[in-house]
């Protein structure tokens, strides 16, 4: 019985030959469906685009204008002969895995995905299916995320000795998501959240869709460093260093991801501080979310996939490594881990 | 352990001397006699004798953490350190160690006295009690190689801090053949007479490379200039009847240069020289090439023919230490003078020579002198301030090192591998060819020359152009020439090209360069001819 898959595999990203449609998409293509709004998932120039609610204006705001549609986590909709539902994928706001059924066939796409809850996205929502697509940044046993309370601490600690030195703290991460999720870990009490202006769009634009972040002032031309002492300033990792900078005085520099569990990367990425915080699913998040899905089919995409996917063969499921185009989104990832 | 964890975080966690010198004379000031002799041991290469294979650790380390040994090996690969591949993979563990540093040096060489079941149920028990930091460090103890950023000059200035006491004497203190078993923290630091041990070396004064030419350096007359040769830098002690052979990394090779000890005999006791280890074959024009010199390096224990083949002389060029007093303050002609009537009337067979020095009454002499030096065998020119002290460590001012431009060819990349470490997600390793009719050949690998953005950027590359995949090796689209930079070439059998390079790295990425505009295998065939 050759029946074409629910989902395939093509140069133009993940295609449902049943609904006529991609997911995630690198190059342009009629109908879009979009797991979250990062770069390397919402790319320009589709025909048009169903996202989250909760995603949508974020894409808004970086896409222009767009053909977008919302839909809520969990709501399902027909596209041709499939059906579609969007499921909290815990990695950004407004982030989702996207389940497609095809005669009773249930495939998932996740997306990026993390399974420990930010407080900020809707946390990680398995879903049992029978082929789930995953990610495997961090698909390695040397990544085990710590537990971010402690992580909170040892943040806020260095932030304090900032302060006490007389120095500026500058603390890099990705725009959309790991800036916010730093934001509810820091203690506004230390001192006031300057942020750069590529942070603070996106905080705008998460605050207009009703999310709850802590207060920050925006870096602008005019703003005078002396009148904010003791302040931690979010920027992109790039702006770190930069002459937009050097006008904060004495400083020093954190960055926060993943990658900053290996010492070899810390040392070379950290400038003084490197802090282990990620959007991504660790070793043991990403096994339990596998577990989870009972799939038996597992499509590994960006990361260690090699080495992954011979890890859940050796354990009993059918895995395979999805082709190289997929994979232009990991040098984002080292910023974006 | 943790009063040593809280240091090691304190170094790691900063890229500023300022704060690691500061955290090492504060340890130094109140930890324990013997903790920081160890610490000052183990930051200079010297640990203890390794208990545990690492082969078993690996294994236990798998076993422990319940991934496969493969898994393990992967993750080690990628990780780039052992010490930090376990505790990295080992179920996490939040407890704090009371134990001392010497304590776990001690334990872990008790282990040489039991069998391999008690080894591995201790190792075992360590990592279970001991978390994060304290676990790594224990790791690291076995493994060895405590690379943290504190540099030998970091630590003597930690030092002097700590004990009021002068870099230089520090400096010299640290060096030689001590052990943690056979000295005390009073002998090695606070003890009047530091030169009790007859083998102790001087640092050695390391020049630093002269970028522009030496018309900025003032007067040519007083400046005195020497090949700089391409062997290894050499200090050769004569004490007390005997001889010993330092290499600049603090590692005695007395064994490994048996011909030196007839030195003895033409030399006064309480002679210290400075100079370049060089194959040089009775009665040839000039040395060897440093390929010849390697097949020594490579034996501790000297087989008589390899002896005979390669023979090794010292090229002397500057006296530390005669008649049993150390004479490093005096200038530098001053010395020379004392070197060369030294040297005056050694035999032709002595394994001693003078280093030349040439003549010249402009630095314009010098600089067309410097084009010949590849007929020398030598790298460039050594320039020295003829009032120049011998200083302690890489100084700048009195030593320069004007090298000779090194040989570049035009090459495509074809293969890439990702590196471990600091460069653990990018692609650092690369494989490069030159053009030979419509193939191309393999010769040279190199990884390093680029900056961290130009690592970032081929990495993208790669990552969208590669075209099959060989485990960590990934081929590539043949589209990037880069300018390849080497010091030397050899013929070499085992090569598909047929040729070995010596140091080559990437000094400039050719975007202006097609891959049809690479150099080709005949053109590096030429070079062979020239400068092999």
């Amino acid at each position: 019985m050759a029946r074409a898959p629910v989902l395939t595999f093509t140069d133009r990203g993940i295609y449902c030959p049943a609904g006529d449609f991609y997911i995630d998409p690198w190059r342009p293509v009629d109908r879009a469906l979009i797991t979250h709004g990062h770069a390397d998932h919402a790319r320009p120039g589709m025909g048009s685009y169903l996202a989250t609610h909760q995603a949508l204006p974020v894409m808004r705001h970086r896409l222009g204008t767009i053909d977008a549609r919302g839909i809520s986590y969990d709501e399902v909709r027909t596209i041709g002969r499939a059906q579609v539902s969007f499921h909290p994928a815990g990695h950004v706001p407004g982030s989702a895995q996207i389940r497609v059924e095809v005669a009773g066939e249930v495939w998932v796409a996740s997306g990026d995905y993390k399974v420990v809850d930010d407080g900020l996205s809707d946390p990680f929502e398995p879903v049992k299916c029978h082929h789930f697509i995953t990610e495997s940044t961090f698909g390695l046993p040397v990544f085990r995320w710590p537990d971010q309370v402690d992580v909170a601490a040892d943040l806020n600690a260095w932030w304090r000795g900032c302060v006490d030195a007389g120095k500026t703290a500058f603390l890099g991460a990705y725009s959309l998501g790991k800036a916010q999720r730093l934001m509810s870990m820091l203690d506004p009490s230390i001192g006031p959240i300057l942020t750069h202006t590529a942070v603070e769009n996106t905080n705008v634009v998460l605050r207009g869709q009703g999310i709850k972040l802590a207060q920050t002032v925006h870096v602008t031309p005019e703003l005078n460093p002396k009148e904010y002492p003791g302040a931690l300033v979010l920027s992109p990792p790039s702006a770190q260093g930069s002459a937009w900078a050097r006008r904060f005085g004495p400083q020093e520099t954190a960055f926060a991801s993943g990658w900053m569990a290996l010492r070899g990367i810390r040392r070379r990425r950290a400038g003084d501080r490197g802090f282990v915080i990620s959007d991504h699913a660790d070793w043991a998040g990403l096994l339990w979310a596998i577990n989870q899905t009972e799939a038996e089919n597992i499509y590994v995409t960006h990361g260690y996939t090699d080495i992954f996917t011979r890890y859940l063969n050796d354990h009993g499921w059918h895995a395979q490594v999805i082709p190289t185009q997929f994979e232009g989104a990991l040098a984002e990832a080292e910023d974006g881990g | 352990m943790k009063r040593f964890a809280i240091l090691f975080n304190a170094i790691d966690q900063s890229t500023r001397t300022t704060v690691k010198v500061a955290a090492l004379a504060d340890y130094f000031a109140d930890a324990d006699d013997m903790d920081r002799l160890w610490t000052i041991a183990l930051f200079s290469g010297r640990r203890p004798k390794r208990a545990v294979t690492t082969t078993r650790l690996r294994e236990w380390a798998a076993e422990a953490s319940g991934i496969p040994l493969w898994l393990f090996e992967e993750s080690y690969a990628i990780v780039g350190d052992l010490a930090e591949t376990i505790a990295l993979v080992l179920p996490p563990n939040p407890s704090v160690d009371n134990q001392s540093l010497t304590h776990w040096i001690n334990a872990l060489r008790g282990l040489a006295d039991v069998d391999e079941p008690a080894r591995k149920a201790f190792v075992l028990q360590a990592w279970q009690r001991l978390g994060g930091a304290e676990r790594f460090l224990f790791n690291k103890l076995i493994t060895g190689g405590f690379r943290v950023g504190v540099s030998q000059k970091l630590m003597t200035r930690a030092l002097a801090r700590a004990t009021g006491k002068p870099e230089a004497e520090l400096a010299h203190r640290l060096m030689g053949n001590w052990h943690p078993d056979d000295v005390t923290w009073h002998a090695l630091i606070e003890a009047q007479d530091a030169s009790a041990d007859a083998s102790r070396p001087y640092p050695f004064y390391l020049a630093y490379a002269l970028e522009r030419g030496p018309d900025a350096l003032g007067g040519p007359a007083e400046w005195r200039a020497e090949w700089k040769w391409d062997g290894i830098r050499g200090q050769l002690i004569l004490r007390n009847g005997h001889y010993f052979v330092w290499s600049r990394g603090e590692e005695l090779m007395t064994d490994r240069f048996p011909e030196l000890s007839r030195a003895i005999d033409h030399l006064p006791h309480g002679t210290v020289l400075d100079g370049e280890l060089l194959v040089w074959q009775t009665g040839a024009a000039e040395p060897s090439s440093f390929n010849a010199l390697q097949a020594r390096i490579g034996r501790k224990k000297v087989p008589k023919k390899l002896l005979a083949e390669a023979p090794v002389v010292l090229h002397a060029y500057d006296l530390l230490e005669w008649q049993g007093t150390d004479i490093r303050d005096r200038p530098f002609a001053e010395r020379r003078a004392l070197l060369e009537a030294a040297c005056a009337d050694l035999p032709d067979d002595a394994p001693i020579r003078l280093s030349p020095q040439h003549r010249f009454a402009q630095w314009s002499d010098l600089a067309a002198l410097r084009t010949t030096a590849r007929d020398a065998n030598a790298e460039g020119l050594m320039l020295k301030r003829a009032d120049s002290p011998y200083l302690a460590g890489r100084k700048k001012g009195d030593w320069w090192k004007w090298k000779l431009d090194p040989l570049t060819i035009d090459a495509v990349m074809i293969y890439a591998q990702s590196g471990s470490g600091r460069r653990a997600n990018l692609f650092t390793d690369f494989t490069f060819a030159v053009r030979n009719g419509n193939e191309l050949i393999p010769f040279a690998k190199a990884y390093s020359g680029l900056t961290d953005a130009e690592f970032r950027q081929i990495t993208a590359w790669v990552r969208k152009n590669t075209i099959e995949r060989f485990g960590p090796v990934r081929k590539v689209t043949p589209h990037h020439v880069f300018e390849i930079a080497f010091e030397g070439i050899q013929a070499s059998p085992r090569h598909k090209s047929g040729i070995a390079l010596r140091f080559p790295r990437m000094s400039r990425w050719r975007h202006d360069k097609p891959p049809t505009e690479a150099n080709t295998l005949d053109d590096l065939n030429e070079m062979l001819r020239i400068y092999g």
